[in-house]
């Protein structure tokens, strides 16, 4: 148990070490895309237990991040003023609707963020629920195909809905406020403060999950993964670990979705779209399926050179690239103990040879 | 006392009358050997009893109660553990954890619990691992509580996997030939570590093609022949059974 959590100091540290150097290099603005990528780690590391620990495959994570997003978004920017009676005075009068300015000067009232954050889980939690209990049935291919199906279905709707912006999204949404003073928001003056929280709260989402794999129900999922018929056997409810594991890793997504809403300010369809789910599944798979770090670090590097840009115009093509490689060379990820005899393996262009003992 | 009761279950796989209205009890605290030449329908009946397949017909009361309804989870749950003809142990993990999870249905921490690490859980944790070191020590496997379960020697993997059964304290523990491919020497340590079972209080219902291991180890042996019962009696009995000596090497003309 004390190692566990030594590697999250040691990540935390990491975490520290450089926003101070943006602070040495003068380059805070770096702060920006590291919190957006803070937030995008959310989703994978909620998508690697799913993967990696409970054997299921998911091509639609980008349709739960984008539930969130947009009932977090809509919640908050639905002007209410207009729809004045008895429930909304009610909601008012107990506090859920705030009254607030838009950039022009005109008053608003819009639900609170906190309770349209409630609502976008609870949301993803009845989608994720409802779809997941018959495709989760499904193994192998035809699981890919039947959540990238949701994916799609999410994508085309949020596409196609007048109220959510249809192809420009929604914009201007508000910062989500928390205690003590602090709001999530891409303001630049609480750049720094907006850093710490987001990565704040992807160490405690890591604390969660290293939690849930070091305890009784990781072992029973480490169980379904390798023999389903045997873990039955044993009085494992292979189904129910499933369908729990889905939901979980849908809400860290919708958790993800909505808090880089605020972030952002708005949310447009690409968040919803088919290669973002695409993306998702190939850092989990570059870091190591079952490697809940080694995804993280993934995470944390190729989502932060795409959101700087490095990748250019081929960024979606890069990261269809880097599953067909590590489909091909390394399917147990890049970052593991043998790295070194698989990459002479590679080298010495024997794949079917073993590895040395 | 009778601890589970098989009444006229019969299941049909197309044209193939696999079970055809086969009734046979267990006794308590006693062994009995299911047996009968291949294709007989002797892990279909397993199938059945265990809840891996539903019978078309028939009724398996275990303990009381009816459980033919019942999914395989729910009936290792009431105190029913089966093991598999092929080794079934969960590969990535050791030893002890495969036996770990063994102790499934007597612990309860869940989602939330596990997630949030909370008190409760540790202590719990605790004699899991207490149980399932206990359980090592018992069959002699401890030695390789770290190793990983499925790197053992074959005759390792089968004890192993009894190991994982036995930690849930079953009532009945269905066998699906535990000697096969085990040489003389792990047979025979395969017989005493059942009977030893068996006197641990645990009732034992085993398939199995090795027929000195079933008649020195057994209490009552049932004979299946086309998915249907031809002789149920003591081993001695049966193996001066007329019908069962014909089933097995054929007609004298």
């Amino acid at each position: 148990m004390a190692r566990r959590y030594f590697t999250v100091a040691a990540f935390a540290g990491l975490i520290v070490a450089i926003q101070l150097a943006t602070l040495a290099t003068g380059t805070a603005y770096y702060l920006t895309q590291l919190t957006m990528t803070a937030y995008y780690s959310l989703v994978i590391v909620g998508l690697c237990m799913l993967i990696g620990y409970a054997g299921q495959i998911s091509l639609g994570h980008a349709g739960f991040f984008a539930i969130g997003g947009y009932v977090a978004a809509f919640l908050t920017t639905w002007d209410l003023k207009s729809h004045q009676g008895a429930i909304v005075s009610l909601l008012s009068k107990s506090g859920a609707l705030v009254s607030r300015h838009d950039v022009y000067g005109g008053s608003l009232l819009t639900v609170h963020p906190w309770l349209a954050c409630a609502a976008a889980v609870l949301l993803t939690v009845a989608v994720a629920y409802l779809v997941g209990g018959p495709i989760l049935k499904l193994k192998g291919h035809y699981l890919a195909m039947a959540t990238l199906g949701i994916g799609i279905i999410v994508y085309r709707i949020v596409l196609g809905t007048e109220f959510l912006g249809a192809a420009d999204g929604i914009s201007e949404v508000p910062g989500f406020p928390l205690p003590g003073g602090l709001l999530i928001t891409g303001d630049s003056s609480s750049r720094v403060s907006n850093y710490y929280l987001a990565w704040g709260v992807v160490i405690l989402g890591m604390i969660l999950l290293l939690n849930l794999i070091h305890s009784r129900i990781g072992r029973a999922l480490g169980a379904v993964h390798g023999a389903e018929d045997a873990a039955e056997a044993m009085g494992i409810p292979t189904a129910r670990y499933k369908l729990h594991t889905f939901v979980l890793s849908a809400v860290f997504a919708a958790l993800a979705g909505v808090l880089l809403t605020h972030y952002n300010g708005g949310i447009g369809p690409s968040e919803a779209g088919v290669m973002k789910s695409v993306r998702y599944v190939a850092i989990v798979a570059i870091g190591g399926m079952a490697n809940l770090w080694g995804a993280l670090s993934m995470s944390l590097v190729l989502n932060y050179l795409s959101l700087r840009g490095y990748f250019g115009t081929y960024d979606d093509a890069v990261f269809g690239v880097i599953l067909i490689l590590i489909m091909l060379f390394a399917p147990d990820g890049l970052l593991r103990r043998h790295l070194l005899s698989d990459l002479k393996r590679i080298v010495s262009r024997d794949p079917e040879g073993e590895e040395a003992p | 006392m009778t601890l589970l009761s098989v009444r006229g279950i019969s299941k049909r796989f197309g044209g193939l009358q696999a079970v055809n209205d086969l009734s046979f009890d267990i006794a308590t605290g006693s062994i009995k050997a299911l047996i009968g030449p291949n294709g007989a329908g002797k892990t279909t009946i397993f199938n059945l009893i265990s809840g891996f397949l539903p019978p078309d017909s028939g009724e398996i009361v275990f303990g009381g109660a009816e459980i033919q309804a019942l999914s395989s989870c729910e009936v290792a749950v009431r105190g029913m553990v089966r093991t598999f003809q092929h080794i079934r142990l969960f590969p990535k993990m050791t030893v002890l954890e495969n036996i770990m999870v063994g102790r499934h249905v007597h612990s309860r921490a869940g989602f939330l619990a596990g997630m949030l690490n909370l008190p409760f859980t540790w202590k719990e944790e605790r004699r899991i691992r207490e149980k399932s070191f206990e359980i090592m020590e018992l069959l002699g496997i401890v030695d390789h509580a770290g190793t990983e379960a499925i790197s053992l020697a074959y005759g390792q993997q089968r004890v192993v996997e009894i190991g994982r059964a036995l930690a849930c304290e079953p009532k009945l523990l269905l066998l699906d030939e535990p000697a096969a491919g085990l040489n003389m020497r792990e047979t025979n340590g395969m017989g005493a570590l059942i009977s030893r079972i068996r006197d641990m209080g645990v009732t034992v219902l085993l398939v199995e093609h090795d027929m000195s291991l079933v008649m020195k180890i057994s209490d009552e042996v049932v004979v299946v022949s086309y998915g249907e019962k031809i002789a149920e009696d003591r081993p001695l009995a049966i193996q001066k059974n007329r019908e069962v000596i014909r089933v097995y090497l054929g007609d004298d003309e």
